[in-house]
């Protein structure tokens, strides 16, 4: 029998090779996750409420953080912009590039500009774009989507990698990742090298310094900056957070949390294009080599370490321009949603919950997918086009891991509940399809005279044979289960005869 | 009405009618893991925790010739005010004190300083005023970073604190690497795949 909920029908639709390549993708970092936290925390729930509190505060008062960000980066030399939706960012971004003269791009992953469809704009404007992670590097040559926050290719295993290489002219087909990852690193040096702009995101932006935080692991995040001469920062407005010292709570649980690692290999602060011939403020350390003293600070000192300078360097983007964006974040955070914009796309909800892993990211029809998909991604819809995703909050058993994985404690199951309700209040039929009518029982249990009638009558179905019965789907269930006997009316009749014994000690 | 306005009108406007949280005051012990918390050698427990975040410790500068003996090629960037201190030991070698980018290729290694080691991560911290030459510290296949002992900060916190004005700072924990083919481990995507560090 085929399922009216198209999630299910993709989750049944797919490939095992997919099935199995997702559920090990998922299951392996689950795993380090949770080692890296109890390893290095013990309990790190306090760290992961402080978080939420943090992010919290940010959003409540986000006007004035947002406003401090700009001013802040525009002191140091940087353009700040604001985009209302994708295709204001996207037309911004194209002006950029054309002004500047830009024709070849070079792109760090980023979540956002997945959203906003930017590389298809950037296209259609004689604009080549290059994704240089390489698994965004991947899905761009596959004209894939990611299907996954962190690990976008999660859904491919290394021969459907080697015969798209091979595809693309990028040698004889291989399947060995070292020597994958060796093909990407020589293609990607010479865009790199070549390339006239970077775009980036932002993992978290500090309204005190304007300093905006990207992690990677391979570099490129650092060669989009420090190769090109334009620098495009792309980043949701809810990614402010107050101060630089709040960055240590966040790092010190993304990474963990995503894969299991205390940080990123790479983790850049920016906030400004390189300082082109300007000499080291007065009063400053000198950036020269000197030996210090061989004491070492202890944890409760002041630290030690030299202050870097404001000495020019003589290489990175010479110009730097930030994007806010907001693109539908605003009207969530007028609503009682709010608190999914605490979200640092982490991805481990995605990595421990059960529908997702058994039915791979693509099945959610969006850029986010899994739990926070589900709650995120109708929100980020349009009002109009809300109805197009309300099937998505469906999808999920409600088992609370997300929440209980989720570094800034965002309640997704209580979402996803709430949106159902929305979903069937506005009479959404992707949100209908598949769900019996509540109609009969609510006929019933607003007539209390009819409920206990049916409750007696309904001890007739103790009569009835059930495991006997060809019904394919009662079978699948009863052949592992044994249902108990059905003993309506017993709780009336036990309340009415058990006496008041309420005075006793 | 500009995008700017419009949003800063609704963020406003959605912020306005609620009440807002306060921001916890936390102290940083909260964010300190259990290695630093118990540490009494922070030095010890950097290169420790280098080692174990892939790195590869260099014990001093004489050994410099040996840990560069798998190099792909003899040719290396050096920031000019290190090489008195390797003048000597890298005989042999052909050094640059300027980036070349028409030589990106050639080049096996780049010894550039490190601004701090954050010992619970082991972690380098490189900003824009220790670093003479970001792509020298990133485009060949070796980076040496050179890393005074005093320089080596406890905690993340600690370092973020040294940012200062400092428009470009980066954490360096381990060498570049991926896990995107199957989750299998493969270092040296677009950054060094292999990262050094020798303390001075």
């Amino acid at each position: 029998m085929k399922s009216p909920q198209s999630i299910d029908r993709y989750a049944d639709a797919l490939p095992q090779s997919v099935r199995e390549t997702v559920f090990e993708g998922t299951r392996v970092p689950t795993i380090w996750r949770r080692e890296a936290l109890a390893r290095d925390y013990g309990d790190s729930d306090p760290l992961r409420k402080l978080a939420a509190q943090i992010k919290q505060h940010t959003l409540d008062h986000l006007d004035q953080y947002l406003e401090q960000a700009e001013t802040r980066l525009r002191e140091n030399g940087a353009e700040v912009l604001f985009a209302n939706d994708a295709a204001s960012a996207n037309s911004m971004v194209t002006r950029l590039l054309r002004e500047n003269g830009a024709k070849l791009v070079v792109k760090s992953k980023s979540m956002l500009t997945e959203e906003l469809h930017l590389n298809p704009h950037l296209e259609e404007n004689g604009i080549e774009v290059v994704e240089t992670d390489l698994g965004e590097f991947i899905i761009q040559i596959d004209d894939d989507i990611p299907s996954h926050i962190i690990k976008p290719i999660v859904h491919k295993n290394r021969r459907d990698i080697a015969k798209s290489f091979q595809r693309e002219g990028l040698g004889d087909y291989n399947d060995d990742p070292e020597t994958i990852t060796r093909r990407a690193r020589k293609h990607l040096r010479e865009k790199f090298l070549k390339a006239d702009a970077g775009i980036t995101g932002a993992n978290f932006v500090s309204a005190e310094s304007g300093r905006i935080v990207l992690v990677t692991n391979e570099g490129n995040a650092r060669f989009c900056i420090t190769a090109p001469r334009l620098h495009i920062v792309l980043v949701g407005i809810e990614k402010i957070v107050p101060h630089d010292r709040d960055f240590a709570v966040f790092l010190n649980l993304l990474a963990r949390s995503g894969v299991g690692q205390q940080l990123t290999v790479y983790t850049q602060f920016i906030n400004g294009p390189r300082m082109v011939g300007v000499p080291a403020l007065a009063g400053s350390q000198s950036p020269g080599f000197e030996t210090g003293s061989e004491e070492v600070s202890r944890a409760s000192d002041p630290p030690k370490g030299g202050t870097p300078t404001d000495a020019p360097t003589t290489d990175g983007a010479e110009k730097m321009v930030v994007i806010f964006v907001d693109n539908g974040r605003s009207s969530i955070l007028d609503s009682e949603y709010r608190e999914v914009l605490r979200c640092i796309r982490c991805g481990a909800c995605q990595n421990v919950c059960p529908v997702y892993r058994q039915a791979s990211g693509h099945a959610y029809r969006t850029t986010y997918q899994g739990p926070i998909g589900a709650v995120l991604s109708p929100l980020l819809m349009k009002q109009d086009e809300f109805a197009s995703l309300a099937d998505l909050p469906k999808a999920s058993s409600l088992c609370g891991a997300c929440q209980e994985v989720c570094p800034v404690d965002i309640p997704i199951p209580d979402m996803l509940v709430r949106l159902r309700d929305r979903a069937f209040r506005e009479g959404a039929s992707q949100a209908k399809a598949g769900t019996p009518s509540m109609e009969p029982w609510a006929f019933l249990a607003t007539r209390p005279k009819a409920w206990r009638g049916m409750m007696q009558a309904a001890n007739l179905a103790n009569l009835v044979p059930l495991n006997l019965m060809p019904v394919p789907p009662l079978m699948r269930w009863l052949g592992s289960r044994e249902l108990p006997k059905f003993r309506g009316g017993e709780f009336r009749s036990w309340m009415k005869n058990r006496g008041d014994d309420t005075h006793h000690e | 009405m500009s995008d700017r306005e419009q949003i800063m009108n609704r963020v406003r406007n959605a912020t306005a009618s609620r009440p807002r949280t306060e921001y916890p005051q936390w102290d940083s012990g909260i964010v300190h893991s259990r290695g630093i918390r118990d540490s009494v050698d922070h030095v010890g427990l950097f290169c420790q925790k280098f080692d174990a975040v892939g790195g590869k410790m260099v014990k001093a500068i004489a050994d410099l010739p040996e840990m560069l003996k798998d190099a792909a090629s003899k040719k290396g960037y050096i920031d000019p005010e290190l090489l008195p201190l390797v003048r000597d030991v890298l005989t042999g070698f052909e050094i640059d004190t300027t980036f070349d980018r028409a030589k990106v290729d050639e080049y096996a290694f780049g010894i550039t300083r490190a601004a701090a080691g954050i010992a619970e991560s082991g972690s380098l911290l490189l900003t824009g005023g220790s670093t003479s030459s970001r792509m020298g510290a990133l485009a060949p296949w070796i980076h040496i970073a050179i890393l005074e002992r005093a320089k080596i900060v406890p905690t993340i916190p600690d370092a973020i604190a040294l940012f200062g004005s400092e428009r470009n700072a980066l954490f360096v924990t381990g060498p570049s690497k991926t896990a995107d083919v199957e989750g299998i481990l493969i270092k040296g995507v677009h950054g060094p795949g292999v990262q050094m560090c020798c303390l001075v």
